[in-house]
């Protein structure tokens, strides 16, 4: 089993990463895009003994604890098989 | 009265600190391996500037789990001095020790220079000694000390007299200008709110000799002995 978790500022924190990124994206030519924003994805291996619900559970506090700064960033959390 | 310097796999002022505690403090100091866990003796611990844990997933938020960190916690918790440098301002920040956290500078770039530091609150022991109205002059050496934290924090900080130190030009004045890394408010350190536990962006250790450009860094470590042997006398 695996838990995919992606890390990403919350909405109100700007993010000069992402915006030297869409300046570079818009001087490639690229017209239509509004805004970039930059994130962290992680990958988590979990033993296929673990059930989904222990799985969410504990992937979501580890999210919570290490992955993320809760003072600047969200996170969401996917299981898959 | 003694001090400790905390090293952590990645940590680069940590004798820089060490230095300038023995040389121009002139009072005891000891290292303190990451995975140490006892601190009984110590007087303060100085969580040093550098790139623990290679600044992975974030600045800071490696070392956070370090064994020493749960012992660093419960020394604040009984009142001990702690004061965190650059990266150990991120630390600090990423062990809830002080609130808010650390981003990447508005520039993008790694700055390194002197700036202009203006003392917003000189009742605490970390700037007793600094002579009012003093505009200190001290290195900056990060790419991540853009300060931020949401209103209601911002302004628990503010009234509390939390907001230690502000970025500002050479006559005092805060502006944009003088901000190098897009921080709140200009904000460079902060303290939590029983003061004694203080973050600082810029490297007071690095602001200690003529020689290395200016020497007010002393003021903020003379202060904090200060702070330690009025306790001591009480």
């Amino acid at each position: 089993m695996k838990a995919l978790v992606y890390v990403t500022l919350k909405p109100s924190v700007l993010d000069p990463q992402g915006k030297a990124i869409h300046h570079s994206v818009e001087s490639l030519g690229y017209k239509n895009i509004n805004d970039i924003r930059q994130g962290k994805f992680f990958e988590i291996a979990l033993d296929p003994s673990v059930s989904e619900a222990d799985a969410r559970d504990a992937v979501e506090r580890i999210a919570k604890d290490v992955l993320a700064n809760p003072v600047i960033e969200d996170y969401r959390v996917e299981i898959s098989q | 009265m003694k001090f400790g310097v905390v090293v952590f796999p990645g940590s680069n002022c940590d004798h820089d600190a060490y230095h300038v505690v023995s040389k121009h403090v002139g009072q005891p100091v000891d290292f303190i391996w990451h995975k140490e866990t006892d601190l009984s003796g110590f007087d303060a611990i100085i969580i040093p500037g550098g790139f623990s844990y290679g600044d992975y997933l974030r600045a800071g938020a490696l070392a956070r789990f370090s064994p020493v960190m749960e012992s660093v916690k419960r020394f604040a918790a009984d009142g001990g001095f702690v004061f965190g440098i650059c990266n150990g301002f991120q630390i600090l920040c990423e062990s809830g020790l002080l609130p808010g956290a650390l981003r990447r500078n508005a520039g993008l770039h790694f700055v390194c220079k002197h700036v202009n530091l203006r003392v917003e609150n000189s009742n605490m022991p970390f700037t007793t000694e600094v002579e009012h109205d003093k505009v200190l002059s001290i290195p900056i050496a990060h790419a991540e000390g853009n300060y931020t934290c949401d209103d209601e924090t911002y302004n628990s900080l503010e009234e509390n007299g939390q907001i230690i130190f502000r970025y500002c030009d050479e006559d005092g004045e805060v502006t944009d200008e003088s901000n190098p890394n897009g921080a709140r408010s200009n904000i460079a350190g902060i303290s939590n709110l029983n003061r004694n536990v203080l973050g600082m962006m810029p490297h007071p250790e690095r602001a200690c000799e003529e020689l290395l450009g200016s020497n007010d860094g002393r003021d903020i470590f003379r202060s904090l002995t200060k702070a330690i042997e009025l306790r001591q006398a009480a």
